[in-house]
């Protein structure tokens, strides 16, 4: 019948605005409004004792003063900004830059001068990621061969200047080296979680596991 | 009931000032001079609360219609966000106030004012204690009427001014809708005064021994749609339709220009909800130990969220069809309504030409029915014309095929 | 006699408009309320997307596509990645083409519920069926950034295959999703289908027959609801859409609330064919074991899919080298705009608005 449609439609709404069910999954980012008994939560206690013990906390966060730092959430595969590069994996081979589609990739690499020896790589002078035009697509981590490259699990790298989004190799040296899952199953396999877990090693994030020591002297030992 | 003592009117300032100019001496300059303080001081006061109050209106709409939306609202400034207005306004405030270099200049000017100026002025006749800010205007609801027209010329003036073709757009359909409309509303009005048989304001909240939205509902409905019109809220916002004219009328607008015309925007819900309450829900009444005051706050208060809940819900219609319900819908409803009232009217009136409680019961009784009956009608009239759908068949042109599953 | 005249008024719809969907214009004229003339005009977001892909390999170019359609990403990696396919002769394991199939029905339903939310926005229901429909969207995007570590810009199909296998948590849900999925477009469909203010917009306007849907090329929602029941997925089954069965729901009369209903319908019909591809699937290998540097023989070859907004086709040519010669896009949303000015002559300002929403376009593949 004519005119029930619109009074249902008003039901749906009222039903969305009283159902805590179907709330839109938002997650306040960076920090929330706490309730007291989010507080208690946080100091382990229960709400009441939280309350007496602590009157001036509740009374603020009554009023909607006190906040709890929260991360998005995200899953261990998301690609994010800050690359987690492992200098000791480098080789240098600039398959990275290459594979780019953008080319933002810039690497300059030194002989050092004297002849390597198997096992050594090259000086990497430059390994400048310019994020300002990264695209995040993560080809340059499907093209690492040595699992050197990673992509890293953050997204606040905003700058006021452009020329800061210009990561250099001393800041990828430094940076937390938390990277994400994507397109290494091996870090899968080991169920890492960079926004949970601690930073990953160099020596952690290879496909194979570092060979032991007896391995290694197996593997010299046949050639 | 009980009111809270002591609410001031116009009068209270007018006698106080007189007292304190003649004891200063001024004789026979006294009285004009205290009609001038008294009518300064009741401005400032009715301005100052009726911003502040829009202010907190614009914050509560913002964070019913989050909840509305399964969203959050402004929750930053402050405690669940109730600075956020202050913070917009000051943002508002500090921007630049561009003129557009075609524009009419004195009337792209006036036209804020002229916008706000009358939904102010609405506010001083609504009694909101025993007594309105005036005092008890005898006319109270004609001013009303009277006053709203104005709002019409006021978003042409807005559209015309700026020299923009959204802007006047937008400004025709207002101009059109607002006047449209007028007619329901003031039929809706009539049935009212039939009941209550007084223009004053606090005579006819007085005379609701049973609310009007009881007695008659389908008056009510009439002015109901009719002041969403008026406010030009969802579904009827065609004035502002951002998602077809940009934003109508106020398109040109920036800077305090445009707070002024945001806050007659808004501060027009509250006065709508403030003359629902008094025509239809009772004005002060309520029971005991409540004072009236909370209770028109109450009543306002579940006005403004059906407003708001409308809003949320409901998508706009199209002009024509909005014009289309004002003169096909709403005005025969209203003449129809009025017919009814006096019918019942002629019937259950006492010696004294009032209606006693026992006969305004038996004549929501009717009217209910009526009402009732007359919606379904027109529902089944229309609905079974409108909600036909030919079962789709696949077009022979190019079935490419398909068929075979 | 010097009688009241009135004069058209030629208003610029965009490219700046809260309801162009990005940056488009349409230069209209008016007679009072109503259109007498529609000149659309794009071009704004052009960014050579084809010429760019001929200085970039093969695997490159797949996150150009994902900026074409940037509400359907997963659609234009299965256009790119069949026609490179085709062209390089590639075989992709089955694991690889349900994944694919999944990702893409994720996709559509995606779309189509911002086509939906976007619609009614436009009609003027305030952001409230927006923001619902964006509830349920965000739960795809949830998923797709377990698959691929990204939401909106996938590149996650790779020619050969797809270029991880989906995480162990991925597919519990994926499970619950389905279930709820059904539910949300009955509260959708309650909100919006039988309101009479919708019924009222959207019934009989815009009409679009079946023979001007076809003389104009149309494809995609706007032409099944025309009544026309072609739909690649049924007409020249790819990957695995003849192992699934499933309806091509069709439009009576071709209106804007047809091309809506359409939309929801095909939603429905989305979460069927995802249900039995979770059936079917099976583990294997999720990539054919292709070169980096993948340099397809010289040739041409031409593969389409049905995305959310219509045929999507890619045109490519190589010369044996690392990158094609020439690449050309067939856009949906691009081709769904010829018929735009036959469409609105003679309704009104708030019809436009709801008739241009309806086609569904998207700037990004308009302009390439
Ligand atoms: S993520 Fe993509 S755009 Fe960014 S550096 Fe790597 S390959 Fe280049
Ligand atoms: S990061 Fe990887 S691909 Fe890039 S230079 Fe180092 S080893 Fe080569």
């Amino acid at each position: 019948m004519y005119g029930t449609g619109i009074i249902k439609g008003l039901g749906i709404t009222m039903k969305n605005l009283v159902l805590p069910t179907r709330q839109f999954n938002i997650h306040q980012y960076p920090n929330r409004k706490a309730s007291p008994a989010d507080l208690a939560k946080l100091e382990e206690k229960n709400t009441i004792s939280f309350l007496f013990s602590n009157p001036i906390r509740s009374a603020r966060a009554l009023v909607g003063l006190e906040t709890i730092e929260e991360r998005l959430p995200q899953h261990a595969r998301f690609r994010g900004e800050e690359f987690a590069w492992y200098d000791q994996r480098c080789t240098g081979c600039a398959s990275c830059a290459k594979y780019c589609p953008l080319g933002i990739i810039k690497i300059v690499t030194d002989t050092s001068g004297v002849n390597l020896q198997e096992g050594q790589s090259y000086d990497i002078e430059t390994f400048d990621i310019d994020i300002g035009r990264c695209m995040f697509c993560g080809l340059c981590v499907e093209a690492c061969p040595y699992d050197a490259l990673h992509m890293g699990s953050g997204f606040e790298e905003g700058t006021y200047r452009r020329s800061e989004l210009v990561i250099d190799v001393e800041r990828l040296r430094k940076a937390d080296k938390k990277p994400s899952t994507w397109f290494r199953p091996q870090l899968t396999d080991k169920s890492y979680d960079p926004i949970k877990g601690s930073e990953a090693n160099w020596d952690e994030v290879g496909r194979h596991e570092k060979p032991t020591g007896d391995q290694q002297r197996d593997r010299w030992a046949k050639r | 009931m009980n009111h809270f003592p002591g609410f001031v009117d116009f009068y209270t300032f007018y006698e106080l000032s007189l007292k304190i100019f003649q004891y200063f001496g001024f004789g026979d300059n006294a009285q004009w001079m205290s009609y001038l303080t008294a009518g300064v001081i009741i401005s400032f006061i009715v301005i100052n609360v009726m911003i502040l109050s829009t202010a907190f209106y614009t914050w509560f709409e913002r964070r019913v219609l989050g909840r509305f939306q399964v969203r959050r609202g402004p929750n930053r400034n402050g405690p669940f966000g109730i600075f956020q207005p202050f913070a917009d306004v000051l943002k508002l405030i500090m921007k630049e106030d561009t003129i557009p270099s075609e524009a009419d200049r004195p009337v792209f000017t006036l036209a804020p004012i002229a916008l706000v100026a009358p939904t102010l002025l609405i506010m001083t006749v609504i009694p909101m204690g025993e007594n309105s800010f005036l005092g008890s205007l005898n006319i109270g609801i004609l001013f009303i009427v009277g006053v709203t027209s104005v709002n019409s010329i006021a978003i042409f003036m807005a559209g015309w001014g700026s020299r923009n073709k959204y802007a006047i757009l937008g400004s025709m359909r207002g101009a059109a809708m607002l006047i449209s409309y007028e007619i329901p509303m003031a039929l809706g009005i009539t049935s009212v005064l039939l009941m209550s048989g007084s223009l004053a304001m606090t005579q006819i909240a007085n005379s609701q021994d049973i609310w009007f939205i009881v007695v008659m509902p389908l008056g009510f409905f009439v002015f109901m749609a009719a002041a969403t019109a008026e406010i030009s809220r969802t579904p009827f916002d065609q004035i502002e339709a951002e998602s077809e004219l940009g934003s109508g009328y106020n398109t040109e607008f920036s800077g305090i220009k445009f707070a002024i015309l945001f806050l007659a925007e808004f501060m027009a819900p509250i006065v709508t909800a403030a003359v629902v309450a008094t025509l239809f829900l009772g004005g002060t009444k309520g029971f005991d130990p409540i004072p009236g005051q909370i209770w028109f706050a109450l009543k306002m208060f579940v006005v403004i969220f059906v407003l708001l809940w409308f809003r949320a819900t409901w998508p706009r219609l199209r002009v024509d069809q909005i014009m289309g319900f004002a003169w096909k819908g709403l005005f025969g409803l209203g003449i129809f309504n009025i017919f009814i009232v006096a019918i019942e009217i002629m019937i259950f009136k006492t010696e004294d030409g009032t209606i006693g409680t026992s006969n305004m019961l038996i004549m929501s009784g009717i009217n209910w029915i009526i009402a009732i009956v007359t919606l379904l009608g027109l529902m089944r009239i229309y609905g079974h014309k409108k909600l036909e759908r030919p079962t789709p068949v696949p077009s022979p042109l190019a079935n490419m095929g398909l068929e075979v599953d | 006699m010097t009688g009241i005249r009135t004069e058209p008024i030629t208003i610029n719809l965009g490219p700046q408009h809260p309801s162009t969907h990005g940056v488009f214009r349409l230069r209209v004229t008016f007679d009072g309320e109503e259109i007498i003339d529609a000149e659309p005009v794009f071009g704004y977001l052009h960014r050579g997307t084809e010429k760019l892909a001929e200085t970039r390999n093969y695997v490159q170019i797949v996150t150009l596509t994902d900026r074409m359609d940037y509400l359907a990403s997963m659609s234009n990696n299965l256009a790119y990645v069949r026609t490179v396919e085709k062209l390089a002769d590639i075989e992709v394991p089955e694991r690889a083409q349900y994944i694919r199939v999944i990702s893409a029905e994720l996709q559509r339903i995606a779309s189509h519920l911002m086509a939906t939310g976007f619609l009614l926005n436009d009609l003027g229901a305030l952001a409230t069926p927006l923001v619902y429909c964006f509830r349920e969207r965000e739960r795809i995007l949830d998923l797709f950034e377990m698959l691929c570590g990204a939401r909106i810009t996938l590149s996650y199909m790779r020619p050969g295959g797809v270029f991880q296998d989906a995480p162990e948590d991925f597919w519990p849900s994926l499970d619950s999703l389905i279930g709820d999925l059904p539910h949300y477009f009955d509260e959708l469909e309650s909100l919006i289908t039988s309101n009479e203010i919708v019924l009222a917009r959207t019934k009989n306007v815009g009409l679009l027959t079946d023979e001007q849907a076809i003389d104009n090329s149309m494809s995609g929602p706007n032409l099944r609801a025309s009544g026309v029941k072609w739909d690649l997925r049924k007409a020249d089954p790819y990957e695995i859409y003849d192992r699934v069965k499933f309806e091509v729901p069709i439009g009576a009369i071709g209106d804007t609330f047809d091309r809506y209903l359409v939309r929801i319908l095909e939603m429905r019909e989305s979460v069927k064919i995802i249900e039995q591809c979770l059936e079917q699937i099976e583990s294997g290998p999720i990539r054919a074991n292709t070169p980096f540097f993948i340099r397809p023989p010289a040739g041409e070859a031409y593969a389409a899919v049905e995305g959310p907004k219509g045929e999507l086709g890619f045109y490519m040519v190589s010369d044996g080298g690392v990158a094609p010669y020439r690449c050309k896009v067939r856009a949906p949303s691009f081709i769904n705009l010829t018929p735009l000015r036959d469409m609105l002559k003679g309704w009104k300002m708030g019809d436009l608005i709801i008739i241009f929403g309806s086609i569904d376009i998207v700037l990004g593949e308009v302009d390439r």
